[in-house]
């Protein structure tokens, strides 16, 4: 008997939906989009956590201009605040290390977190999942029930292709998917991809252009929150 | 594991086993833990009676057997195997706090012995588990 197990439901019940962003292909923008949907719920008065699983590549860190931060021990581990969200993150325990960590390895450890952290009470709690539909993903989602899922995905064929296969999976589990974001679009590369997957009986949350300034706004809340990106995403996201 | 945390998670799977075998009493409860979690003894025990009373379970606290695996690492590259705590793997203490949170932070502070590589298997050493639980119904 694996006693961690049962303490994750335990550390999430006082929390009101979860919500995996996810995109199968890396470079899609899901990070981004995890750390700024967090920014703008929090923004908007919902209590917000925001949990980096994505424990080969994390960088909400960077996206949000994380240093320097420990959580509070108390019975737990109580994630620091960052610009209003509860931030969880590998990076606490890696610093600026590289982890090579083995796929078990990973779950193990992404375990571990659930286990030790107390977020209390939030109205929502952000997960930026890790890519592609590998073990550790299918990890998470067995010890994280009541997920619900959105999309990630660019124009890029090879983008689509993976997001097609990834929707497919979780549509087999009956696991909610809120929708797909197609990101860094450009007027010529317009795909229309989120409104051929809402045939598929999944909701087009819509389009977010290709947004040039997001680079120089990475590690600054502020500017992040003025950007078209941080603009088009708070319009489309799905808790209005 | 922070020791309140596996306390706590103890605390729980014995309750719920209590729930689903309709276990009056527990007369026994053997809890295994991975060296690698670096737990301070004293604290997993005293978080442990403080969690019991929130949950109402009333256990004698010498029911709860604790004992540590020693831990076993393995190289993947060389296959050298060699045990944490060995000379030379001495880690600072916010080395040693990470992996006592996430024990599988060991592959970020810890090389292997022999060729120096990081990707070495935890073959023994890691997590909690309940070996078994004892009861009268
Ligand atoms: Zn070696």
């Amino acid at each position: 008997m694996d006693p961690r197990l049962h303490i994750i439901d335990k550390r999430l019940q006082d929390i009101k939906r979860i919500i995996a962003v996810s995109g199968g292909k890396g470079g899609t923008g899901k990070s981004s989009v995890a750390s700024v949907l967090a920014l703008t719920l929090a923004k908007n008065g919902y209590r917000t956590g925001l949990l980096d699983l994505d424990f080969g590549g994390p960088s909400a860190h960077i996206i949000l201009g994380v240093e320097g931060l420990f959580p509070e021990e108390d019975k737990g581990l109580i994630p620091p605040d960052v610009s209003g969200i509860r931030f969880m993150s590998i990076i606490y325990f890696t610093g600026n290390n590289p982890a090579p960590l083995r796929g078990k390895e990973i779950s193990n450890a992404i375990i571990e977190l659930l286990a030790v952290t107390l977020w209390g009470e939030l109205d929502f709690l952000i997960i930026d999942m890790p890519p592609g539909m590998a073990d550790t993903t299918l990890d998470v989602i067995r010890l994280i029930r009541r997920m619900e899922f959105i999309l990630v995905t660019t124009p890029s064929r090879l983008a689509i292709e993976v997001a097609k296969r990834e929707l497919a999976v979780l549509q087999e589990l009956h696991l909610p998917v809120l929708g797909l974001i197609e990101n860094m679009l450009t007027t010529r590369q317009y795909t229309g991809v989120a409104d051929k997957a809402a045939g598929r009986q999944v909701t087009s949350l819509g389009s977010i252009d290709f947004d040039s300034t997001l680079e120089h706004a990475i590690g600054n809340v502020d500017k992040l929150l003025q950007t078209k990106f941080a603009k088009q995403l708070s319009s489309y996201h799905p808790l209005k | 594991m922070h020791e309140w945390a596996l306390a706590e998670s103890v605390i729980t799977t014995v309750v719920d086993e209590i729930r689903l075998n309709n276990i009056r009493k527990v007369t026994k409860v053997d809890v295994m833990v991975g060296e690698l979690q670096q737990i301070d003894l004293e604290i997993f025990r005293f978080a442990l009676e403080n969690v019991m009373k929130t949950y109402e379970l009333s256990l004698e606290s010498k029911a709860i057997r604790i004992a540590i695996e020693k831990n076993i690492l393995r190289c993947e590259v060389c296959g050298k195997i060699w045990s944490f705590g060995d000379a030379g793997c001495r880690l600072g203490e916010d080395e040693a706090e990470a992996i006592h949170f996430i024990p599988e932070i060991a592959h970020v502070y810890i090389r292997c012995p022999e060729c120096s590589s990081p990707d070495f298997e935890i073959v023994k050493g890691r997590g909690v588990w309940i070996k078994t639980i004892e009861g009268e119904r």
